[in-house]
């Protein structure tokens, strides 16, 4: 560990030392409780040690004022923790707005990632410094776990949806990356590292890695091929399927009289279940893809929709910079999208 | 009146319950809650031992980064069975069947439990359960991880997935049926004047645990069949590719499986109480405190379950409502022990083995829920979720907390049980062997933990090299450790010294008949006009009063 | 102050007294709890089903409309009368035990038990239109897959056959559970029958017959929950 502090991991993103001093706190309340407890012991042990072998000590009936005290103050330094706990975890899973996005498939036993900028990288990410980075993530088969232990942050990678995470990392470096939910045979070896590189450097790499197809140009192909065109229109400006320009972001109502925000998770689910939510004002006549598309080409095609703006113009995504504003409503902090 | 004059203990040449009848089939048709707690020990024991072997080879294999001793898909199957073998066919029954079986009627006056034959047919439906397990495991193994994670255990796994759920649910049945029993008898059987208050501790734990039991297996059962049944059917709930959610089967799996570890702890502490209270002479700090704690721990244990689910897409506000929850169950588990340490305050402290044991217990105890608190820390959790310090919190617990109660409890009651004496000086040794190896093996898997080490990993990377060669130093320690007591039960059952009906001068009922005990437990119903713990009639309570000869009439 | 055996007549009257118990006033009182709690178990049991159809009732609301339009509401409503009618036959027999009036003692249990074989008889039938019909969910049943027809089951929009699937494992594992908690009542049932031709029940001894008397009332109360939750949803849409 290169961490000046032995023990603890090296902390190389904005929330790592805040998770840290939290730990601490509990650490010293544990280390508090248990030398008050086993040392108390250790003082009766001895002090009240049996010294005559047929001695009874004389009863005594409890104390209504130390069952209190004794139950107030656990309580009271329980919920400084649990508050201070959840000040630090909202700030772990509040979606960031501005972040470089990238896609990320887990299945048995590798990592599958893709920079919106078309990078892809097998058990490899790269990452500049002081950029919030969000995760979209799905799984092919079971269960797996995206963890960083620099980070101080993980988070499920489930098949049949989305999850997401989101980190800013602060310091250059190589940090490990584990898979953090056991997923069979090759569990221990479904690991790989994250290589947090300064901007200048990061640029570099990333024009050293030209050549891929951004997810949204392959998704954008993807969408002609299927023949998304022949219902949602030659750029996504509708026909007899609603339009796509404009949508990602934005409130949708639906046919049975609710509304959904179209987040990644609602245009994944409409892709390969288009019957369970069904716009109003079109019929049920969309044919599902499932079994057609891969996990990766559903990301593709989830980047593309997410690309159409009204008017045809599609967001041009470039290399370390942010994206141009859009007018997202921000979604409601949920842990991922279903 | 002094609590003990109006019993005239048996001479010591009268039958007793083994001896009563003879032939195996007195043994394997027996009525008798004394020789079902026995079959108990003998089972539970052999699956310790299975458990343990488990464990070992976990350790070797750790002992160095690559994954060189077992291959990876062995190893899978090594950490599952492990933990299935140890959760459900050792920690659940271990002090309930055989201590609590054994104790919970003399306790309270009784004969036998209300339901003798449903006692021994739970026996036999534990062996079955077993049986079919270790068919399982013969056959092949079983490699998803005690947790049987969806849509992995239903979809991906290649072993007796199927198999090895028959063998636990059935085994669930026998849980039900004690926990069930024990209802029945401490509800319906006290003895005249045994009032619920008067009841010692350890019977009030045993209630709040059969509570668990009773409302908390069946759900295991059902999600385990439907496990087994989705991969028989090929559709199901808990698969994505047909349309289900496998975080549901994290839901059905945890809310079970958190009020489970409160079946593994709460019958360990009521032994404590019992060991803390006889071992120093005094009644227990705050009775009605420590009874009631274990009722709230029953109730609040089975509302935390999505602690085991913080990093899932469970939603933040649930994590937060469980967050909260997980704090408040570990409020009564304070509780208990600032009256156990309470307790031993101007008391009279014997330093035998089964005290201990529990003084162990306290401190290790201490560690293991302390740590729990780390745990339901949203923002530390999600770091350390899945790694060693996870491992590290829960064996602090179970071994440090539930091991140490049944070690001690078995050392207590053995004159009791078997109407011998262990060697007393073997005793306090393989405390302290126990203790040492214990806190060698775990700690440092906390260190590991919260540098990032994941659980479950065959192979790791070099850097938490260290740690785990401290604890596989530790666990063999551990295991020299436990193999002592293994030995000398096994030697004092035959040339042990003969132990009088109340070898350690105590008030409590079940000492107030011969050891071993007859069939039916006492000659005559007891009518009970003491308190728990009750050393010295109230009168005597200004001056520190003796024992010669009280309680030793035999 | 100490009591003694030879004190209370009862101990030794009752030959049904087991010898853990102090008199029959505390067996029968241990007994009957005992049942009441076994029972709360099966709630438990059948608690995490209902869990699943809740939830994914919830998801799919059209497809399980459509699914619980597609079964027979006659044969169901039908099942539920048999089974309220063996609940109430079930009641009459432990009240004809209690008061010591054997004959209809007996005809009142096999009532209940022929009803509860009309209940099970009715269920095959059921069971085997659905065979025919190709609804069994997934490869339960090899060479009788799940329908790939999307016309199987009139499908409300919205619906997808797949969600109906979903239905119908949920359908044939809380029936079929609830089948199986059926057949086991009819063995005790038999149980019953068998020892009380032989005299064994009687006004001071009849606790057997209260107790399975309480877990066949539990039975018919599943059912009466499942009937509504898997027969009678959406029928209002039918009539559109």
């Amino acid at each position: 560990m290169q961490s000046w502090i032995p023990l603890i991991p090296d902390s190389a993103s904005s929330v790592s030392w805040k998770v840290d001093a939290l730990f601490f706190y509990l650490s010293g309340i544990t280390l508090f409780f248990t030398l008050l407890i086993s040392g108390t012991l250790i003082f009766f042990v001895i002090r009240y040690r049996r010294r005559t072998p047929y001695e009874i000590p004389r009863p005594v009936a409890g104390s209504h004022k130390l069952e209190t005290v004794w139950t107030v103050i656990p309580f009271i330094i329980a919920m400084t923790i649990f508050m201070w706990g959840v000040f630090v975890f909202f700030e772990q899973y509040k979606p960031p707005t501005n972040a470089i996005e990238v896609y990320v498939v887990g299945k048995q036993w590798m990592w599958k990632l893709q920079h919106a900028t078309g990078q892809r990288e097998i058990n490899e990410l790269h990452v500049p410094v002081g950029r919030k980075v969000k995760l979209i993530m799905t799984s092919e088969d079971v269960i797996h776990d995206f963890f960083v232990p620099a980070f101080r942050t993980k988070a499920d990678v489930v098949p049949g949806r989305y999850t997401t995470m989101w980190f800013e990392a602060t310091k250059a470096g190589q940090y490990h990356l584990f898979c953090a939910e056991y997923c069979g045979m090759n569990h221990s070896g479904m690991t790989g590292s994250v290589i947090v590189m300064e901007p200048r450097d990061f640029d570099n790499w990333l024009s050293g890695n030209t050549g891929n197809m951004t997810p949204a140009t392959a998704g954008q192909q993807l969408y002609q091929t299927l023949g998304c065109a022949s219902c949602h229109g030659a750029n996504g400006e509708g026909g007899r399927g609603p339009a796509l320009t404009g949508t990602f972001g934005s409130q949708v109502s639906l046919a049975n009289g609710g509304a959904v925000i179209a987040d990644e998770a609602y245009l994944r689910e409409s892709i390969i279940n288009p019957q369970a939510k069904i716009v109003t004002g079109f019929g049920p006549i969309m044919p599902t893809f499932q079994g057609q598309v891969s996990e990766d080409q559903l990301m593709q095609l989830v980047a593309y929709i997410k690309s159409l703006h009204v008017g045809g113009q599609q967001t041009p995504v470039t290399a370390a910079s942010p994206s141009p504003a859009r007018a997202v409503t921000a979604p409601s902090p949920t842990r991922n999208a279903r | 009146m002094r609590p003990i004059e109006s019993f005239e203990l048996p001479s010591p040449s009268k039958v007793n319950y083994l001896i009563a009848v003879y032939g195996l089939k007195s043994w394997l048709l027996t009525k008798d809650h004394k020789r079902i707690a026995l079959l108990y020990l003998g089972s539970i024991t052999f699956f310790f031992f299975v458990g343990g072997i488990y464990a070992l080879m976990i350790r070797l294999e750790l002992l160095t980064p690559q994954g060189d001793f077992l291959a990876s898909t062995t190893y899978n199957k090594v950490f599952t069975q492990h933990g299935i073998i140890m959760v459900f066919f050792f920690l659940i029954p271990s002090i309930p069947a055989t201590l609590g079986n054994f104790l919970i009627p003399m306790m309270i006056g009784a004969k036998d439990l209300a339901f003798p034959r449903i006692n021994l047919l739970s026996w036999y439906i534990y062996l079955l359960g077993g049986i079919v397990t270790i068919y399982a495991l013969l056959a092949g193994g079983v490699d998803t991880g005690w947790t049987f994670y969806t849509p992995f255990s239903t979809t991906f796994s290649n072993s007796y997935v199927v198999a090895t759920g028959l063998g636990i649910f059935i085994n669930g049945f026998s849980s039900i049926l004690t926990g069930l029993n024990f209802i029945v008898t401490i509800h319906t059987m006290r003895a005249p004047g045994m009032t619920w208050f008067r009841m010692p501790l350890f019977i009030w734990s045993h209630y709040a645990t059969s509570l668990i039991m009773i409302l908390g297996t069946p759900v295991i059962a059902i999600t385990v069949l439907l496990v087994a049944f989705e991969r028989v059917a090929g559709v199901g709930i808990f698969n994505p590719k047909l349309g289900g959610d496998p975080i549901l089967f994290q839901h059905m799996f945890w809310f079970y499986s958190h009020p489970a570890v409160y079946i593994m702890v709460l019958p360990g502490m009521g032994v404590i109480s019992e060991l803390i209270a006889n071992f120093s002479r005094k009644n227990i700090f705050g009775y009605s405190f420590v009874a009631f704690s274990s009722l709230a721990i029953a109730v609040f244990g089975f509302l935390v379950w999505g602690h085991h689910m913080f990093v899932t897409p469970q939603s933040v506000y649930a994590g937060m409502i469980f967050s909260f929850l997980s704090f408040a169950v570990a409020i009564p588990s304070a509780i208990k022990v600032f009256n156990w340490t309470a307790t031993l305050y101007k008391s009279s402290i014997s330093y035998d083995t089964p005290m201990l044991y529990a003084l162990g217990f306290i401190g290790l105890f201490t560690i293991g829920g302390m740590t729990g608190l780390f745990l339901a820390a949203l923002a530390v959790d999600v770091h350390v979720s899945d790694t060693y310090f996870v491992v590290a919190h829960f064996h602090y617990i179970m071994v440090g907390g539930t091991l140490m109660a049944y070690l001690g409890g078995l050392h207590y009651w053995w004159p009791k049980i078997t109407g011998r004496l262990y060697p007393e000086g073997w005793g306090r040794f393989s405390a302290l062997v126990i203790f040492v190896g214990f806190n060698l093996t775990f700690l440092p898997q906390f260190v590991a933990g919260y540098l990032g080490m994941p659980r479950r990993y065959h192979a790791y990377p070099p850097e938490f090299q260290v740690f785990n060669v401290l604890s596989t130093a530790g666990a063999s320690i551990l295991g020299f450790g436990m193999l002592i007591p293994a030995i000398y039960f096994v030697w004092s059952m035959r040339y042990g010294r003969h132990a009088e009906a109340n070898p350690w001068h105590l008030p409590g009922l079940e000492w107030r008949t011969q050891s071993p005990p007859p069939t039916e437990n006492f000659e005559t119903t007891p009518i009970v006009t003491w308190d728990a713990y009750e050393f010295a009639p109230p009168e005597e309570t200004e001056v520190v009063g003796t024992l010669r000869g009280e309680y030793d009439r035999a | 102050m100490i009591e003694s055996h030879a004190a209370t007549p009862e101990i030794h009257g009752h030959p049904a007294l087991q010898h853990h118990f102090e008199n029959m006033e505390q067996q029968r009182e241990a007994g009957t709890l005992g049942m009441w709690i076994f029972l709360v178990t099966e709630i438990m049991f059948f608690g995490g089903m209902f869990l699943a159809y809740t939830l994914y009732r919830t998801l799919y609301p059209e497809a399980f409309a459509s699914a619980s339009n597609h079964l027979d509401i006659t044969l169901g409503a039908v099942n539920t009368g048999v089974l309220i009618l063996s609940s109430f036959t079930m009641a009459m027999a432990v009240y004809f035990t209690q008061t010591g009036k054997s004959r209809p003692q007996v005809l009142c249990l096999i009532l209940t038990l022929i009803l509860g074989l009309t209940f099970l008889g009715i269920k095959a039938v059921e069971y085997h239109q659905k065979y025919t019909d190709r609804l069994i969910p997934g490869k339960l049943i090899p060479g009788a897959e799940f329908t790939t027809d999307p016309h199987a089951v009139h499908l409300l929009e919205g619906a997808t056959l797949k969600q109906v699937e979903m239905f119908y494992y949920i359908y044939f594992a809380m029936t079929g559970m609830h089948a199986l908690h059926m057949i086991i009542g009819a063995g005790l049932l038999l149980y019953l029958i068998i020892f009380s031709l032989k005299g064994r029940f009687d006004p001071e001894y009849h606790s057997p017959v209260e107790v399975i008397g309480l877990y066949w009332h539990f039975v018919d109360i599943v059912w009466i929950f499942l009937f509504p939750l898997l027969y009678l949803l959406g029928r209002h849409l039918e009539h559109h």
